[in-house]
């Protein structure tokens, strides 16, 4: 059904259509309005869970993994701050192999303190083991929940999956969303079946001790799973896109990229602003075209290299930085084209909240055909 | 009265709401900080994340405004570097109760010498109305809607048992009162921790029917209860009423500090 709705609320409806058994999250803007609402339909007996309030993020995520590792599908959300104060739970969940889904309303990271929007947060998360997808709007956050538990529950995958959206931009915007009804999402989405769990009768360990004989294999069966994870995304999109008609078969969107001298690679929110700029790019004759990842973890190195294979120059333009490198997607997209003499040029945009106009991309493609990259755009020189 | 040396004009108007508390607390502790003789050059203001923890921001000396929850923590690291600073720590009872409720008892374990001056308004304010480790049960929050079900800390009992050198709370109403009890946690050696409690009109007045400002700071007033009194009903053998808490000066004692200045 069509709504005109929340980004947030839009979230928390469609989590709880997922029938979570047990919510756990600790408040920080722009997350908090997407757990308020399900406390509320906790509250209201219109969500059947345990909602537990806790005393910060790290016990949220922890209590996720405990309820989870006892059976239950669970839910988190966070951002920024309160996802780094997760870090060190964050490894624990891949590697006891717990299917937690957990939303991020993306915000920058301190020092200084930003409340706003860029993806340095759950980029600096990338190693962890959990599956990455990045929205554009927030139809497709929505859409992203029910595949996310569907795939990270799959027995060939189970590793926790973070769906990131833009904060403020996409969590506190209102949008009109088809919102998939409890019955659509009961058809699609199995009841959870945990591969292995705590059980008194049949009692089993999960994150013990791995002595240098068996912890590297550890990490190679982790993954393992998160590249096996990939076909389990192409293959649940596909079913979604058949059962509901919007498809995500592809881990990455192309856009006009048919004849595209100048590619751009993004992600998230932005996708948007670059869509309408290539329309007027062009219809003033530039070949312009965009490749839009959908999924950062596991990376889609085979497709963006096939998507990319006849542009002249890529842009790939980055709301993070790994600090004293590139921004991470261009780092991907670098070992991606590997080999290729294609110019691939990176640009660092929208920090901190920082707005990206169509007037920007337009000067980011006239900096790509002048071969100039790898910056940071639009530094305002005067402050600095 | 108030002490427009130690203001940083340059930062207003600041960010909080009209008839916010926060206003009053920041105003005792710097007119408790005014009679200290201390130079601004060797004071520092340090604070966390929240509506209260914006206070350093608008008073005229060094600051670090770190990350939620972590301001003892990081006040740890200053005063233990230079002994000659004075820090003064401004916290909110989400700050230092729930994702910092771990640095509180070992601050005060180790009594540390430095204030720690909590408002609290029983409520995360800065994010929108959450409940927090000190909301009263049966009071209502945005993760409450029908009234908090756990009950609550009470910060004063958990800094007396950690080992603070100076423990005293108040209220917004209680100027007077807050102002004598910051000057003397400034004087005593070790940590000293002054609990004020205070009206959020936006966040938790709001949400628990008190229509105007005065109404909740008037509800503060009538369930403080004096030390002397609450220890006369115990004397007394009488019941100490559930719904009330304790003001005054509850704890002035001597435990070796770390940190004190030479
Ligand atoms: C790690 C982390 N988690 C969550 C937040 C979001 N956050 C900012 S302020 C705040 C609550 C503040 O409550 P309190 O300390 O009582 O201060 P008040 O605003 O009520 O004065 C929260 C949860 C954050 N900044 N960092
Ligand atoms: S939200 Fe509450 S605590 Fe924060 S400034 Fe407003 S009244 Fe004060
Ligand atoms: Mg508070």
């Amino acid at each position: 059904m069509m709504k005109i709705t929340e980004g947030s609320h839009a979230v928390a409806e469609i989590v709880a259509f997922c029938r979570p058994q047990v919510v756990s999250a600790y408040p920080i803007t722009p997350q908090t309005h997407i757990v308020e609402a399900l406390a509320e339909m906790v509250a209201d007996c219109k969500l059947d869970a345990e909602y537990i309030t806790v005393e910060n993020e790290l016990s949220a995520l922890s209590a996720c993994i405990g309820a989870s590792a006892a059976g239950s599908r669970v839910y988190s959300a966070t951002t920024s701050q309160g996802l780094a104060l997760m870090y060190e739970a964050c490894f624990n969940a891949a590697g006891m192999r717990l299917p937690i889904i957990m939303s991020i309303a993306n915000r920058a990271m301190g020092a200084p303190l930003s409340i706003w929007n860029d993806q340095q947060d759950s980029i600096s998360l990338r190693d962890s083991g959990w599956l990455q997808f990045y929205a554009e709007d927030n139809q497709e956050a929505t859409d992203l929940h029910v595949i996310a538990y569907k795939v990270a529950e799959d027995h060939s995958v189970l590793l926790p999956a973070m769906v990131c959206f833009d904060g403020f931009i996409l969590s506190h915007t209102y949008e009109p969303v088809d919102m998939l009804s409890q019955e659509d999402v009961d058809k699609y989405l199995p009841k959870f079946n945990p591969y292995e769990k705590l059980d008194a009768a049949d009692p089993i360990s999960f994150g013990m001790y791995a002595t240098p004989d068996y912890y590297h294999e550890f990490r190679y069966e982790i993954d393992n799973a998160v590249k096996r994870a990939g076909g389990v995304i192409k293959k649940a999109g596909k079913e979604f896109g058949t059962m509901f008609g919007r498809d995500y078969s592809s881990m990455t969107e192309e856009y006009r990229m048919e004849d595209a001298d100048t590619a751009i690679v993004a992600m998230g929110s932005v996708c948007g602003t670059i869509k309408d700029a290539i329309d007027e790019m062009r219809a003033s004759g530039k070949k312009v075209g965009l490749v839009r990842i959908r999924v950062f973890r596991p990376f889609p190195s085979g497709d963006i290299a096939k998507a990319l294979s006849k542009a002249k120059r890529v842009a790939v333009l980055d709301k993070n930085i790994s600090l004293g490198a590139k921004g991470a997607t261009a780092i991907e997209v670098k070992d991606a084209m590997y080999g290729k003499a294609t110019p691939i040029l990176n640009y660092i945009i929208g920090l901190g909240g920082r707005d990206v106009r169509k007037r920007d991309i337009a000067a980011i493609v006239a900096l790509a055909e002048k071969g100039e990259g790898d910056m940071f755009y639009g530094l305002r020189k005067e402050v600095l | 009265m108030t002490f427009e040396d130690w203001f940083r004009k340059d930062r207003l108007p600041h960010i909080f709401c009209a008839g916010c508390g926060n206003g009053t607390i920041i105003n005792c502790t710097l007119a408790a900080v005014d009679q200290m003789d201390w130079k601004k050059e060797e004071t520092v203001f340090v604070s966390g994340i929240g509506c209260s923890s914006r206070a350093p921001g608008y008073i005229m000396t060094d600051s670090l405004h770190t990350t939620h929850g972590r301001a003892l923590a990081f006040a740890t690291g200053v005063k233990m570097a230079n002994r000659k600073l004075n820090v003064v720590v401004f916290t909110g009872d989400g700050d230092l109760a729930a994702i910092g409720g771990n640095h509180f008892i070992h601050a005060c374990r180790r009594n540390i010498d430095m204030t720690v001056v909590c408002m609290n308004n029983q409520i995360y304010g800065m994010t929108g109305g959450q409940g927090s480790p000190t909301t009263p049960r049966g009071y209502l929050s945005t993760t409450t809607p029908y009234g908090s079900a756990e009950p609550a800390f009470d910060l004063c009992d958990l800094a007396i048992a950690a080992g603070a050198n100076y423990v005293a709370r108040w209220t917004s109403y209680h100027v007077k009162e807050l102002e004598k009890a910051v000057l003397a946690g400034l004087q005593t050696p070790g940590l000293s921790f002054i609990e004020a409690m205070t009206q959020c009109p936006t966040n938790f007045g709001r949400r628990n029917k008190f229509r105007q400002v005065a109404d909740q700071v008037e509800f503060l007033k009538k369930h403080s209860l004096l030390k002397v009194k609450r220890d006369r009903l115990l004397l007394e053998n009488k019941e100490v009423p559930a719904d009330m808490f304790v003001v005054g000066e509850l704890v002035r004692r001597s435990r070796p500090a770390m940190g004190v200045s030479p």
